[in-house]
């Protein structure tokens, strides 16, 4: 098939892929697990098990705290020693159920057989309660409620189901080492999530820099009909639902509007394959595979963790933290969040750890801007980020508003491709949000004025009746 | 263990700086300052190495001493201005000349509006306007390529002379013998004319173009703009599909195009903004050749298009990703 991009902007940072020939280990299990309950995005889980609770693998302890939230699974078997809080990668305190690792008993209703199970029983609607049931969420990094993707607004038709296996930021090769290790399984998830969109056609979008694992999945589709392998040139960010979406068909998500509104529903492949596992094999959602990666690294490692375990075990595991070690992040180097400790804990989301050595963690020092307009070419949304960060720093929030600040995806091309070294994103980051917080404002006032006049009409139509 | 540093997203960068662009400009000027060397000996020498440290002592002083900041010379900036200023002045050219046009083009061209990306127009041309307007005779005098020395050269009329002259010839005979003149097109692509020191040949500033659009310094925007636009409107003046392309090929137009339209500061931000930008220099060159008092237009052209370049930033956006134009009812 003919290699495909995405129309605007981006930019080339270096791969650096690493551990993209390590083969997946299965990291050992620790003695105790601490396990967030804000896990998705959304609002996060609430515990249902106390201090003293006996918990299985695949045990529930924590269940949707509102209608954009998920259910949380015990990784390991033992007992529930408190509920407490601990620091999430990016330092803030959240609420996690800490169990004492007693062996590694499964709940029954878990199929544990290898075999692959390719005949689907269940129905549209069985497929999303199932998905809901197993704390599925997006395995991108965005951790968004799969069994609301699933569902999008009646209004919209879906078209086709768009796996992505772009793995874009450098570094990772979680996505690569899942893609080789279970091909089929992630091709059943594709036609799981099919049906339950009720489409015929997908797409998976794998970058060139894969070769085997596009050669592979091209070579298994073919027992597959409807689901083909678009392979997409180089580029960042191309894995950003956006940009996977117009380099796949061609079409551009409305400003302001969902991704679904092009006909296309997005998953992650690591998303497709965790469908996979608990359709087919009633597995609920402990496990990922997690790279953990960087030049000082001594085994730069493709993980299979479980959620809970602690982030020190896993870069001990890789060959333990360099000494030049300057930034720890979490995930990758364009989007990742840097880490103030490495006292924290794998979460469903978290697809990498990479360790930057001191040389690169230092910011360089910020010049004036020049006026070479990079960060214009770069940006893939055709925003003018000099502008954005101008308005955003000055708080000129209507005029960031006009130039479309709220388009922004927080890719990063900007401040990477700045010769200046000018923090764009910082400030652009700020103005989105403070933008943001007066469209939803002004959305509020406006639903308000709604239902008053709603409420003033019904009421005038009262008095007529009685 | 070290203290781990806690900045957000992205914790990588491109390793183009300032330096490097500015590095890679030269270098893309390399070979039109050995044809200026080769063609111009001493006189070139003698104006490139003034220009170039008279920028950058100007520089230095006025920002450590007047304006009191850091001194940003090893950005190359100002290095880049100093060749640029040079390659606008005859080869002959009295040396005290050459540095009130730097203390012009640094001090008045890019100190006064704030230093580097903040002047609203290039100050190479600010530099040698002022000179044109200040020192008439000196900067019209313009020696032949192969003149080797600095004092006792031999000068011409340059191409752009000759066509002013052959527009108002007063006898069809009169108009043949100046074309008799006139150098051929390979002539101007090769540089064997008269003319400014970096403007001659044609061809060693296309190479440097190559350079830049590989290196993805510059985009090609600005300059086919200038060219096509340029092109079209010779034609309509009457040069002739021959005249056109020599039009192409002599004066400022290869320079101003590919390196003094495209400079960061002074050119609009997007690629749509830099066609447009593009296409008045070449109409607003041809127009001021043909009709105005200066054989020469390339250098308005662009100053005032550099006065624009805001108004077509604020009118002029990129093509947005998602945005739908309102079909119309």
């Amino acid at each position: 098939m003919n290699m495909k991009t995405f129309k605007l902007g981006g930019v080339h940072p270096a791969a650096n892929k690493l551990s993209d020939k390590a083969p997946i280990v299965v990291a050992a299990i620790p003695a105790e697990v601490a396990i967030p309950m804000a896990q998705n995005l959304g609002a996060p889980s609430k515990a249902v098990v106390q201090k003293g609770d006996k918990v299985k693998v695949g045990t529930v302890i924590g269940e949707p705290g509102g209608f954009l939230s998920s259910y949380v699974h015990s990784s390991v078997s033992g007992t529930v020693t408190k509920v407490d809080v601990v620091p999430d990668a990016t330092g803030k305190k959240v609420p996690a159920v800490f169990i004492k690792v007693e062996g590694d008993e499964w709940e029954e209703s878990i199929d544990r057989t290898p075999e692959l199970k390719k005949y689907i029983t269940l129905d549209k609607q069985q497929i999303i309660d199932k998905v809901k049931e197993m704390g599925i969420v997006g395995m991108g990094g965005a951790t968004f409620p799969t069994q609301v993707k699933l569902t999008p607004p009646p209004a919209f038709k879906p078209e086709v189901v768009i796996i992505n296996a772009v793995e874009c930021e450098p570094y990772l090769t979680s996505d690569h080492s899942l893609m080789l290790a279970h091909a089929e399984e992630i091709l059943v998830g594709v036609e799981i999530l099919k049906k339950a969109m009720g489409v015929q056609k997908a797409i998976i979008g794998i970058e060139a820099n894969k070769p085997d694992a596009i050669a592979l999945m091209e070579e298994k589709a073919k027992a597959y009909p409807g689901t083909t392998v678009q392979p997409l040139k180089l580029k960042y960010p191309q894995g950003g639902e956006k940009q996977l979406i117009n380099a796949c068909i061609g079409k551009e998500v409305p400003s302001g509007g969902l991704p679904i509104a092009t006909g296309a529903l997005v998953q992650n492949v690591g998303t497709a394959f965790a469908v996979y596992e608990a359709v087919q094999k009633n597995k609920p959602l402990f496990e990922r595979i997690v790279t953990v990666t960087g030049k000082s690294l001594a085994k730069p490692s493709n993980f299979l963790a479980r959620v809970g375990t602690p982030l020190a075990d896993l870069i001990e595991a890789a060959g333990g933290l360099p000494k030049d070690t300057g930034k720890v992040i979490s995930g990758g180097p364009m989007m990742g969040k840097a880490m103030p400790a490495v006292e924290s804990y794998m979460v469903k989301g978290c697809s990498g750890i990479l360790i930057m050595p001191n040389e690169e963690a230092r910011r360089k020092e910020a010049s004036p801007c020049i006026r070479c307009a990079k960060c214009v070419n770069a940006c893939p949304m055709g925003l003018s980020p000099y502008i954005l960060a101008k308005y955003s720093q000055k708080n000129i929030l209507d005029k960031a508003e006009e130039e479309r600040v709220y388009d922004c995806i927080e890719c990063g091309s900007c401040s990477f491709s700045c010769p200046a070294n000018r923090p764009l994103l910082d400030w652009i980051r700020q103005g989105k949000g403070k933008v943001m917080g007066i469209l939803r404002a002004r959305a509020a006032e406006a639903k308000a004025k709604a239902d008053a006049a709603k409420a003033a009409a019904e009421a005038k139509q009262e008095p007529a009746k009685a | 263990m070290n203290k781990l540093s806690v900045s957000l997203s992205p914790h990588v960068h491109t390793a183009t700086t300032v330096q490097s662009c500015m590095r890679d400009v030269l270098i893309a000027l390399a070979p039109a300052l050995i044809v200026s060397f080769c063609f111009f000996g001493l006189g070139a020498v003698l104006v490139t190495l003034t220009s170039v440290a008279s920028c950058v002592i100007f520089e230095f002083i006025i920002q450590k001493y007047i304006l009191k900041v850091t001194p940003s010379v090893s950005d190359l900036s100002a290095i880049v201005t100093g060749v640029l200023l040079a390659f606008n002045l005859p080869s002959n050219i009295p040396l005290w000349i050459v540095i009130i046009g730097a203390l012009v083009a640094i001090g008045i061209g890019k100190m006064a509006f704030g230093g580097i990306g903040c002047n609203i127009f290039n100050p190479a041309l600010v530099g040698r306007v002022f000179l044109l307007i200040a020192y008439p005779v000196q900067m019209t005098t313009w020696p032949v390529s192969g003149s080797m020395g600095y004092t006792d050269v031999e000068t011409a009329a340059t191409p752009l002379a000759l066509f002013t002259q052959w527009f108002g010839a007063e006898t069809p005979e009169a108009a043949d013998a100046i074309m008799a003149q006139m150098p051929s097109a390979l002539d101007m692509l090769l540089g064997t004319t008269g003319g400014a020191m970096g403007e001659v040949s044609a061809l060693a500033l296309l190479l440097g173009f190559c350079y830049l659009l590989v290196r993805k310094v510059i985009t090609w925007h600005a300059p086919v703009a200038i060219f096509a636009a340029a092109y079209i409107m010779a034609l309509i003046c009457g040069y002739g599909a021959y005249g056109s392309l020599q039009m192409l090929l002599t004066g400022g137009m290869m320079l101003g195009a590919i390196y003094m339209a495209t400079d960061y500061t002074t050119s609009p931000m997007n690629n749509k903004g830099l066609l447009i930008y593009g296409c008045f220099i070449g109409i607003l060159t041809i127009l001021i050749r043909r009709f105005g008092a200066y054989p020469e237009g390339m250098s308005f052209a662009i100053l005032i298009m550099n006065g624009f370049t805001p108004i077509i930033n604020t009118y002029v956006k990129p093509t947005r990703f998602g945005v739908v134009k309102a079909a119309k009812k």
